[in-house]
């Protein structure tokens, strides 16, 4: 995973609520196999529609979506965060994320940053106002900046400790788990022997 | 002070607990289907690493196979591809795969209990939010994104942090003709869709103890939609008689040694939640949503609100979005809201006493002559044993389409969708837009509902039908 520590870029004002992760991405596109080249799924029925602000062209080549309460609810399709990232987003803030969705963007990179809900409507407010605002999201600081010199605001954002650390180094979960191997064979060896097991297999007759 | 019995679980599974670290859990079952595994295998593949433990993890095929002709390959090629792909990963990993034509294939929800692998005191993981069905049996389950099923193929274990608890308890009964479908839609409505965020769920209370197996499994399935990280309930007698004799369970010494833990498996008297919910079942009534989240929603008896009656913005801007995707007006009774798809399914509501509701509904009734009624039994099981109860004639003969096992319309994957501004009373969990099939309108129901409006073409109870002769 490449490592975060900080970011600049423009805005995507989303000025919605509840933004389940079958509207990021529908499920038709889901049925590819690959890890990539999600970006034509992203908000795809949104998107049919020309006013929506994805399609706005002052928008290209933004970077940070700043998007109501409860984004990324619903389903757990990690495709949701793998199509804003092939969109080109480093970036999502919002006052609640989705619980799986969160995990999600920690594992693949994403940056989910919990700002206030005041902040949001400022942002929103600050980039249909002037949408070429930088907003600078410092991981290491816990802050976003939006605008330029003394006319910036900025808030703080959350973060649970541990996904922090790991984007800041780059880490892959498996391998650090991994490097924990005994601690998981010690627990194995203590499971009651009438746990179930998949095998062999059984079956009603 | 007392632990509750989310803590219980969670404890009892900790593999390795560090200062400012999540904790490392054992997972004790990891279930695994076509849509969210072929890019964990892949990374498993990349980094020259294997399946952990083979025999705590089974696949099934469900979210994206046909539920028509299904002795014949797979029309969509993509989606062919998505099944082979997984049917080659489990062959070469040696996982256990339940393909499309088995006896034991079906929504990976249903499967896991009917096989008896789901069981209380576990932890239960699969690439997919209603896992959270599992914990009707006093499991910790959730569902997880492709990464973490790469982690718990590789590892069995997940690095989690420790959420909060909330105690749900439902006190009194629920009336003749309400389902813990109406009220897990009761609860999420009066909630909100992210009431849970952070919290593992106990439900508790005397309607919930007097529900089946089958019917906490659909309280607990719903967990997800109000933002739930899992919802659980303590086994007690129902939950030992249902998994009694299932093929994956405990016999002899075994079974003794198990109920002996199980029985442990309470929430102590004088455990403290982070936060209580109490709902009276005896106030609850046949419930339906009105529009594009599973909060929603209103009494069937209600009329569709207008986004005024909201006090928070938010929820304002989003009634009215809502109103205009579902093309509804303010004040319409919703026993007035015209149905053209009725689907009776999914792995909330797509087990044998669901089919057995609804067809005790349409039986010596017919589906009204606007609206088609599809009924997809949750696995091959189900659909053998209905057939076998007679339930599959039925249901044809009141007009209803049969169909193989799978997820089918309750996420859109295969052929069988709504269309752009066709309207379905779905017994499935999510009415998002677009959720059964691009412009497709969902309103969500329990499965007595989604039979008496399949007779009478409009939203409907079971009590506005007129008597059979």
């Amino acid at each position: 995973m490449e490592k975060f520590t900080t970011h600049t870029g423009t805005a995507v004002p989303l000025r919605h609520s509840n933004v389940d992760t079958d509207q990021i991405i529908p499920a038709v596109y889901l049925k590819r196999v690959t890890r990539t080249g999600f970006d034509d799924g992203l908000f795809a029925a949104w998107r049919a529609d020309r006013n929506f602000v994805l399609n706005r062209p002052q928008h290209d080549g933004a970077t940070v979506l700043v998007a109501g309460p409860d984004f990324g609810i619903g389903s757990s399709r990690e495709h949701a965060v793998w199509a804003l990232q092939d969109y080109g987003f480093r970036v999502v803030l919002s006052p609640r994320f989705g619980d799986i969705f969160l995990g999600n963007a920690g594992k693949s990179g994403l940056l989910a940053a919990k700002v206030d809900e005041s902040f949001v409507a400022e942002l929103w407010d600050l980039v249909e106002d002037d949408p070429s605002t930088p907003i600078t999201v410092d991981l290491r600081r816990r802050i976003v900046r939006a605008g330029r010199e003394n006319a910036a605001v900025s808030a703080p954002f959350e973060i649970d400790d541990y996904t922090r650390w790991r984007l800041l180094e780059g880490l892959d979960d498996i391998a650090i788990t991994l490097g924990h191997e005994a601690d998981i064979a010690s627990y194995e060896e203590k499971r009651s022997a009438w746990k179930p097991a998949t095998l062999p297999a059984r079956t009603s007759s | 002070m007392g632990t509750t019995l989310a803590e219980k679980l969670w404890d009892s599974h900790v593999v390795r607990r560090a200062p400012g670290e999540p904790d490392l859990l054992f997972i004790d079952l990891h279930l695994v289907h076509e849509v969210t595994s072929p890019q964990a295998f892949d990374g498993l593949r990349m980094a020259g690493r294997g399946v952990r433990r083979t025999d705590l993890t089974l696949a099934t095929e469900d979210h994206n196979i046909p539920t028509l002709d299904v002795d014949r390959p797979i029309a969509d090629p993509v989606s062919r591809t998505q099944v082979e792909t997984l049917r080659r990963n489990c062959e070469e990993f040696g996982v256990r795969l339940h393909p499309l034509g088995d006896l034991d294939q079906g929504i990976v929800h249903v499967v896991g209990p009917q096989l008896g692998l789901t069981q209380p005191g576990m932890t239960v993981v699969c690439g997919d939010s209603h896992t959270s069905t599992h914990g009707a049996f006093g499991a910790l389950a959730f569902g997880i994104g492709t990464s973490e099923v790469e982690h718990v193929l590789a590892t069995q274990t997940l690095p989690q942090q420790r959420p909060k608890t909330m105690a749900v308890t439902v006190s009194g009964r629920l009336p003749e003709g309400v389902s813990a479908k109406d009220l897990v839609l009761t609860l999420i409505a009066t909630v909100g869709t992210g009431g849970g965020q952070g919290y593992v769920v106990e439900y508790r209370g005397e309607a919930i103890r007097a529900l089946s197996m089958e019917a906490r499994m659909t309280i607990c399935n719903m967990s997800i939609e109000w933002g739930a990280k899992a919802g659980l309930i303590a086994p007690d007698q129902t939950t030992l008689d249902y998994v009694r004799g299932r093929p994956h369970a405990p016999e002899g010494a075994d079974w003794e040694a198990a109920v002996d833990y199980w029985q442990t498996l309470v929430s102590d008297d004088d455990a403290v939640f982070d936060r209580e919910v109490v709902l009276d079942a005896g106030a609850m009534a046949p419930f339906v949503t009105w529009g594009t989240n599973p909060g929603q929603g209103v009494p069937l008896s209600a009329s569709v609100p207008a986004p005024e009656d909201y006090d928070d913005p938010h929820q304002q801007a989003s009634a009215r979005r809502a109103l205009d995707y579902m093309d509804l007006r303010p004040g319409t009774a919703m026993r007035d809201i015209a149905i053209d798809t009725v689907f009776l399914g999914s792995c909330t509501n797509g087990r044998i006493e669901d089919l057995r509701a609804a067809a005790k509904v349409i039986e010596g009734r017919s589906v009204a002559s606007d609206t088609r009624m599809l009924v997809v039994p949750g696995s091959a099981r189900v659909r053998l044993q209905a057939e076998s109860e007679g339930l599959d004639l039925l249901f044809k003969k009141a007009g209803a389409e049969w169909r193989g096992a799978g997820c089918s319309m309750c996420l859109g994957m295969n052929p069988d969708q709504l269309t752009p501004g066709e309207r379905s009373a779905s017994t499935s969990n999510r009415n998002f837009e677009g959720r059964q099939g691009k412009g497709g309108r969902t309103h969500l129901v329990s499965p007595e509902v989604a039979a008496a409006t399949a007779v009478l073409g409009h939203l409907s109870s079971t009590a506005d039908l007129p008597a059979t002769v």
